[in-house]
């Protein structure tokens, strides 16, 4: 943490590397950029939502190992989602949307009609394909190829399974140009060498400022303390080799934890299957580069527009447009200071 | 966009939250008022997420926060007048002013102090210096500004350290219009739409409003014979706050809705209102300024100038409060996204 913390204030303040951190757009490099010169790869998330079967262990295992707070116990009434959205004490949040969809969208598109789970217990550890207790992530060459295109359950004759449950473990997305870093008054947000944005509770000062400057809606004030929180992911585990709490508590690998390269193609790979498997509406949220937060940490498969799991279909930093505004407001400066001395001008008589 | 919901036949109408959409029209809807205003544009449709905002809205304070931008305004426009006022020998004038910019700066500082919840809080900011942020550049400006101001009302009550005095209320005065502009930037540079959206115009109006406010005290406060340049000022300042609105009104599309309605809507029409009838006033008294003496002489003076104060006070809170309706509701940020999208796919 100590050498997080200085190497955070001379990326933040101090003099950057002239012209290497850039405001919006591609940037290759994050750690580097942020004063980093031999940062490990980049790491991240890649939720893939069409596996997600809601059951919150992400959550759990998050309050859990980061000792964050309950965050009111309240039912909704909307749905099955009691935690509504990410704060200062979510941080996962699980969404849980019903729809009049036809089934078919939510099924991964594998066919498991000749698959005997006792067997496949059985077998348990014995396999690469069958990771024991104690495996991450499958590799991407053991994803299983595409499935047969046609496998998904059809609608029953009367209508009622036209109905679809979207499930999506919502986190932190650890932006390549992270609003709440950039705004970040006195460098308490820094960017990590693994390229993820990290809070220094002990440097927060609880202004506000990142609250309302996350795209996302993403971090927030914790009432008692002022401060703000939200994910690290899990930036003591990463430092000792460990995946963060939560993907390693997904029963289901929605959760995937690794190298933010790998984790793109893996992702570029399970929409491809799912596209041949006839899910036309799985599509990728926040890996592209060229997006306006310059690409996210923390991407994600969706299966409808990102407004339907409450996340902005087309986010910007806000930093993107700060060269702009000082120049507006400098403007500004000036004619207040000419309209000034206009005020103290003698008209002629 | 998806049609789906989470209604069923049978349960329409039972409890408001069994009724949350979650597919298209979920957003939350209101009635446009206002005298046959047009939209600004159409009611769109657009998908959330059970009517949630996508946004966390901003944790800060409305009185501390909408406060800590009117006094900024204020403090930047009396060291404007101050040094005028210090040039061209209206020493009341002076006084007055100088006194009210390091009043107001301090006041201003107190609330942010409150707002942060500790004062040692304040020192944090002042701990790297960091262009990306503008609250950081704003507390290294006031670092420099707030002892300015008080140093030149200092040497003015004492009357002595002439020279001192004379520096201070010059360098206050450099820096003044940007204590007053860089507060806009502090909104804008954040995701709330009505902020964010509003950055090119918004710094005039505050510089504008901040014109007027000092202004207003200026005419409050001083007599009519040492005022001219308030009186000027007032009318020059209520036309920049008004007009530099107005062009951010019609420029930033749906984000300008939340300006018209409801609370936001009600601050705004009295700042209007207040502003614009305070700076006429003011004409009226510089019109009417011969040697008539006494209250009864001043009291337009008086008026006018209470007006532009509250005129300006209103404007913010205004702008505040707006801004956190368009964080609160997705519409503001999905709706503009959307058409950005569709704008670039053609
Ligand atoms: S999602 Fe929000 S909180 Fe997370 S890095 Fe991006 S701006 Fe910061």
């Amino acid at each position: 943490m100590t050498e997080g913390k200085t190497t955070a204030v001379n990326a933040a303040g101090g003099d950057p590397p002239p012209s290497r951190k850039l405001f919006s757009g591609p940037q290759p490099n994050v750690a580097q950029a942020a004063g980093y010169p031999d940062a490990p790869p980049r790491m991240g998330f890649f939720t893939d939502t069409s596996v997600c079967i809601g059951c919150k262990a992400c959550e759990v295992a998050c309050k859990e190992w980061n000792s964050v707070p309950e965050d009111g116990l309240e039912l909704t009434g909307m749905s099955y989602d009691n935690t509504q959205g990410l704060g200062a004490d979510t941080w996962r949040h699980v969404a849980f949307i019903e729809q009049r969809k036809p089934l078919g969208g939510q099924e991964p598109g594998v066919d498991h009609s000749g698959f005997d789970v006792f067997e496949a217990a059985r077998n348990l550890g014995s396999s690469p394909a069958s990771p024991g207790p104690g495996a991450t992530a499958p590799s991407p060459e053991s994803a299983p190829a595409g499935a047969p295109a046609g496998s998904i359950s059809p609608v029953s004759p009367d209508g009622r399974t036209e109905l679809r449950w979207l499930m999506s473990s919502d986190v932190c997305k650890h932006c390549t140009h992270a609003a709440c870093l950039d705004v970040c008054p006195t460098g308490a947000l820094f960017r990590t060498e693994f390229g993820t944005v990290v809070v220094q509770e002990d440097v927060c000062n609880g202004c506000g400022y990142c609250v309302p400057a996350c795209p996302y809606g993403v971090i927030d004030q914790r009432k008692e303390d002022g401060r703000v929180w939200k994910c690290t992911l899990c930036y003591d585990r990463l430092g000792v080799g460990m995946e963060p709490a939560c993907a390693k508590s997904c029963p289901t690998d929605s959760i995937q934890f690794g190298p933010l390269e790998e984790l793109r193609e893996r992702a570029a790979a399970r929409v491809a299957q799912l596209h041949a498997a006839g899910v036309t509406d799985a599509r990728l949220y926040g890996e592209s580069p060229d997006d306006g937060v310059g690409g996210d940490g923390a991407f994600f498969l969706l299966l409808d527009e990102p407004e339907v799991y409450g996340l902005p279909p087309d986010p910007v930093v806000t930093t993107r447009d700060l060269p702009a505004m000082w120049k507006h407001a400098a403007m500004a400066a000036a004619s207040l200071a000419a309209l000034g001395f206009a005020s103290f001008v003698r008209r002629p008589r | 966009m998806s049609e789906s919901d989470v209604t069923r036949k049978g349960v329409e109408g039972a409890r408001p939250g069994r009724e949350a959409l979650t597919g298209a029209r979920a957003g939350r809807r209101r009635r446009r008022r206002g005298r046959g205003e047009q939209p600004v544009v159409p009611d769109a449709r657009f998908s959330s997420y059970y009517g949630k905002p996508v946004l966390n809205k901003p944790t800060w304070k409305p009185l501390d926060i909408a406060g800590y931008l009117y006094l900024g305004g204020l403090a930047g426009g009396a060291s404007l007048l101050a040094a005028g006022a210090h040039a061209t020998g209206r020493p009341d004038l002076a006084r007055v002013t100088k006194l009210g910019a390091a009043g107001a700066i301090t006041v201003s500082l107190g609330a942010l102090v409150h707002d942060l919840g500790r004062p040692a809080r304040f020192i944090n900011m002042l701990r790297v210096v960091k262009p990306t942020s503008p609250m950081n550049m704003g507390s290294w400006l006031l670092a420099g500004y707030a002892p300015l101001t008080m140093a030149a009302a200092a040497a003015d009550v004492a009357g002595r350290y002439r020279l001192v005095g004379a520096g201070a209320t010059a360098a206050a005065a450099a820096l003044g219009p940007a204590v007053a502009t860089y507060t806009a930037v502090l909104l804008s540079d954040t995701a709330v739409p009505s902020w964010h959206e509003g950055y090119r115009e918004l710094p005039f109006v505050f510089a504008g409003s901040g014109a007027s406010a000092a202004a207003g005290l200026a005419l409050a406060f001083v007599p009519a014979a040492q005022a001219g340049p308030a009186r000027r000022m007032a009318v020059l300042g209520a036309a920049l706050e008004l007009g530099a609105f107005q062009l951010m009104k019609r420029h930033i599309g749906l984000a300008a809705e939340p300006f018209e309605q409801g609370r936001p809507h009600k601050l705004l029409r009295a700042a209007e209102m207040l502003t614009a009838g305070g700076a006429a006033l003011a004409a009226y008294a510089g019109a009417g300024a011969g040697p008539r003496a006494g209250w009864r002489g001043r009291a337009p003076a008086v008026a006018a100038g209470l007006a532009l104060l509250t005129g300006s006070a209103a404007l913010r809170f205004g702008v505040f409060h707006a801004g956190v309706h368009s964080a609160e509701d997705p519409k503001y940020t999905v709706v503009p996204q959307r058409e950005r999208m569709r704008a670039r796919a053609g």
